[in-house]
């Protein structure tokens, strides 16, 4: 199809704009509004004690969520593809289950799961407190993040196949020995490229971990959650700052996700 | 010796190996020969232990080895695919064996060495996969499966992937190193050509039986039945009996029961000549003979001969 | 130790190899074959592992959902989704969703165009921009699009607490669905067929109703299907901006309105609702999918 070249750039031009309006122009503004009282301004919004509470409550979820992630989702990635079992397509649907999915709903059946009055309700009568503290965010967190390690590296130990594990237990290697030597390091990228769509989807998951949590300031916030609550006490600048900082992490997200993938393109 | 006795194997429902036993020498190199789907490479994944059997038994040097997993079985296998490490150079690839072994670095070192230099590869140490051909990559993997001395070396199919000429190459190649290494192996194609070329054993397979195992001469000459003779060369029917092409002798007269024919087309490739020609009934034979008998004959098509089979002792009765 | 049951490599028998053409190799070693279970798989014990894991996480919870919302069985269900405030959180949702999805498959379909058929400085930087409603955090989002239409809106666009709010940053969030399932078909669609089509005295309107729009559509149902997903289920984008009032609630606004106040057996029924809607919205792209296939043989 040979367009001309006014209906080319007036078709051009419909679509940054439209870009422009929807994705450039708020994100600079957000970014105008955060340090238009200057640099100062901005760190003294996220160094107060509700701030840092925040972000290291953020990261120590992060911290628990992504190493379960890993080995459950390697785990489970290899059982799909090296496994041949009754029952693989619906373990399949399973681990898409999470995509489709509101967030909301996540937090609810959590609540009926695990809350005083849910089916699990005897491990918090117990004094084992899951729901509004910590170990429900967690729960929230994986709930939501789960896809990623399987769907990223479910792929990559298709296309390997399994000669190289194969010819290592010829050679003489142990399950052990081939999964560290061999197949580990053949899906490092794909699994590096799940690691972060993980990290960025655990930071900033919002609606499953604000059903969950207790939302006190500076004990069980984090900083999407943080972004909210200033927010709606019209702390506005407070709210822009930790917006910013979780932009800050979705752009390194961003610049990970594009060179894992070029390096798992050229391995 | 490595042998396998009455080995059954099934996937689903198909019958991958009735009833297989075979013995394979010491210092031998056996080929294991037959059509896609002959079972061919699933005997070999049998010994290997890549693959369990039904029932039956593997036996190595004496020991029976068929619940053993494939890391204690002594053995080398290599891949039609090579399954290089992709992720490892070269040199990483051959001491992986050695690695796994935990054998002192100056040793490894040294055996790496030694053996690439063997396969042709020394000065590649620190190339990748990805960096060498695709005949470099199999001498590499050929390298790697010798690096743990092995008591058997099985080869699947492990020129299956390179070009002909290439293939040609490493299949001389392999046979020098055999004669120099003596390591008893285990060879699987469906190349008649290659297997011919390479082993001093040959075991055809088809639908999951070995119908006959002996050397490449006794399997071309004295095949015991129609499927062994029809996959070593091409055949001719001559009134119902199966020959080989250069087993058919023309001339112009009618010698013992020699069948009056019309040469339909002459093919000169060479050194070698093929007759195509219609007998009486209007069936197709094809005969095969040498430049310089074609010329004392003077063939051209339209003319009329009489051929015969040379030696009607050697062909089976069917 | 039970292993698991074999497959054949089709009708190749398990040789699973074709002497046909040695020059070229297979693609890939993907033995179909299943080796020894202890070949790099995980095994029964594994396999159990891996269950009980995925059930714990997502099927217990979602199960306890579904239990939760049919506690007084299904006339209490029916009569916790068609309460006024219930209805109108579902109608919103559903308005707002097809109309986003609608304005998404358009603006989708002509940015994707864009970035694969057309020429421009800049062009990799505003390809990587799409995928930034991804990237962005749900809740930074509504924030960043607070600044630009609510009540300090620089351009005196006060769309606070209104439904174009929603839709708006619905419109953000879904942006990349069907960019990114549109493009990568776009690139494929055969240059041949449109130059012949134009050779044949077809217009450009005429190629891409005949020629491009029905290679692409299945991607652009599929990319569409999935933005209307993801919208039905929207929170964090439109928890700030809507105003939260029951006026301007949509359905997971709703369900964690009903939760925090106490209303699980209502929560519950939404969510079902919700759950009930995404499935079949999933089912009908895999059929579509399936049918499409099929036909085309």
């Amino acid at each position: 199809m040979k367009v001309d070249r006014g209906p080319r750039i007036a078709l051009r031009t419909v679509a940054l704009v439209y870009l422009g309006l929807l994705l450039v122009l708020p994100v600079g503004l957000i970014l105008y509004r955060t340090f238009e009282d200057g640099i100062g301004a901005f760190w003294d919004q996220i160094s107060t004690p509700a701030s840092i509470s925040a972000i290291s409550l953020t990261l120590e979820i992060v911290a628990i969520v992504v190493p379960l992630n890993v080995v459950f989702g390697v785990f489970v990635a290899l059982a799909l593809v090296r496994g041949r079992f009754r029952g693989r397509g619906i373990v399949q649907a399973i681990v898409d289950l999470p995509f489709a999915v509101s967030p909301v709903i996540v937090g609810v059946s959590l609540i009926l799961l695990w809350g005083t009055d849910g089916w699990f309700g005897g491990v918090a009568d117990a004094g084992f407190q899951i729901i509004f503290s910590l170990p429900g965010m967690v729960l929230a967190t994986i709930f939501v993040t789960l896809p990623f390690v399987v769907r990223e590296v479910e792929p990559v130990l298709h296309e390997i196949g399994n000669e190289q594990e194969q010819a290592a237990s010829t050679l003489g290697a142990d399950r052990w020995q081939t999964f560290w030597r061999i197949t580990l390091p053949s899906i490092r990228w794909g699994l590096a490229y799940g690691i972060v769509l993980t990290i960025a989807r655990a930071l900033g998951e919002f609606g499953a971990v604000s059903v969950v949590s207790a939302g006190a300031s500076g004990e069980s916030e984090t900083l999407t959650l943080l972004v909210a609550n200033r927010f709606e006490d019209l702390n506005l600048p407070g709210s822009y700052a930790a917006a910013t900082v979780l932009m800050g992490f979705a752009l390194v997200a961003l610049i990970l996700m594009s060179l894992f993938e070029y390096r798992s393109k050229r391995a | 010796m490595i042998a396998a006795e009455n080995v059954e194997k099934h996937y689903g429902d198909f019958h991958a190996l009735r009833d297989v036993s075979i013995e394979i020498p010491d210092g031998s190199l056996t080929a294991l020969l037959g059509p896609s789907g002959s079972g061919k490479s699933t005997l070999l994944r049998v010994i290997a232990g890549l693959e369990v059997p039904d029932s039956g038994a593997v036996v190595i040097s004496g020991e029976d080895v068929t619940h053993t997993s494939p890391q204690k079985r002594g053995i080398g296998f290599v891949f039609q695919h090579y399954a290089a490490f992709k992720h490892m150079t070269v040199r990483d690839n051959v001491a992986f064996g050695l690695k796994i072994r935990k054998r002192g670095k100056d040793e490894i070192a040294r055996r790496v060495d030694e053996l690439l230099e063997i396969v042709g590869l020394a000065g590649y140490q620190t190339r990748y996969p990805s960096q060498l051909s695709g005949g470099q990559r199999q001498r590499m993997a050929l390298a790697r499966a010798l690096a743990v001395e092995p008591q058997v070396l099985l080869l699947d199919e492990p020129f299956g992937a390179l070009d002909a000429k290439v293939r040609e190459d490493l299949r001389t190649w392999l046979r020098r190193l055999h004669d120099d290494v003596h390591v008893t192996t285990v060879l699987v194609t469906h190349d008649q050509e290659e297997a011919m070329d390479v082993a001093d054993r040959i075991a055809v397979m088809s639908e999951g039986r070995i119908e006959q195992v002996g050397s490449p001469r006794e399997l071309y000459d004295t095949p015991q039945t129609e499927f062994v003779m029809s996959f070593l060369g091409p055949t001719a029917t001559l009134r119902g009996e199966v020959v080989r092409p250069h087993d058919l002798v023309l001339s112009h007269e009618k010698i013992d029961d020699g069948v009056a024919v019309i040469i339909e087309r002459v093919v000169h490739l060479g050194f070698e000549v093929r007759v195509e020609l219609l007998d009486e009934a209007g069936e197709r034979v094809t005969a095969q003979t040498t430049r310089g008998r074609a010329a004392e004959l003077g063939l051209y098509p339209g003319q009329a001969l009489f051929v015969r089979t040379a030696r009607p002792d050697q062909i089976p009765a069917l | 130790m039970p292993r698991p049951a074999t497959e054949v490599a089709g009708g190749d028998g398990p040789d699973g190899r074709t002497p046909a053409d040695p020059s070229t190799p297979r693609p890939r070693a993907r033995s179909r074959r299943r080796a020894r279970a202890d070949a790099g798989g995980v095994g029964p014990l594994g396999l159990g592992v891996a269950t009980l894991w995925l059930s714990i996480i997502v099927l217990l919870p979602l199960a306890a959902v579904v239990a939760k919302s049919l506690d007084g069985g299904l006339p209490a269900f029916w009569e916790a989704i068609t309460s006024p405030p219930a209805t109108r959180a579902l109608q919103l949702t559903l308005i707002v969703s097809i109309v986003v999805t609608v304005i998404n498959a358009v603006m989708g379909t002509l940015i994707a165009w864009v970035l694969v058929r057309d020429e421009f400085r800049g062009k990799a930087l505003v390809n990587a921009l799409i995928d930034l409603p991804f990237a962005l955090p749900t809740v930074v989002a509504s924030i960043v699009l607070l600044t630009l239409i609510g009540q300090n809106s620089p351009v005196g666009l006060d769309l606070f607490a209104t439904h174009w709010a929603i839709g708006i940053a619905l419109l953000f969030v879904t942006l990349p669905f069907v960019v990114r399932s549109v493009q990568p078909v776009l690139l494929e669609v055969e240059k041949e067929a449109e130059e012949a089509a134009a050779s044949l005295g077809a217009g450009n309107l005429t190629i891409f109703r005949l020629i491009i729009l029905p290679a692409l559509l299945p991607a652009l149902v599929s990319g569409a299907g999935l933005a209307f997903a993801r919208a039905v289920g929207e929170y964090g984008s439109v928890v700030l901006i809507s105003g939260n009032t029951p006026r301007n609630q949509v359905a997971s606004q709703y369900i964690f309105d009903r939760i925090e106040t106490d209303r699980p057996a209502a929560a519950a029924a939404m969510s079902v609702t919700l759950l009930l809607i995404t499935f079949a919205v999933l089912l009908l792209l895999r059929l579509f999918t399936w049918w499409r296939t099929r036909n085309e043989g």
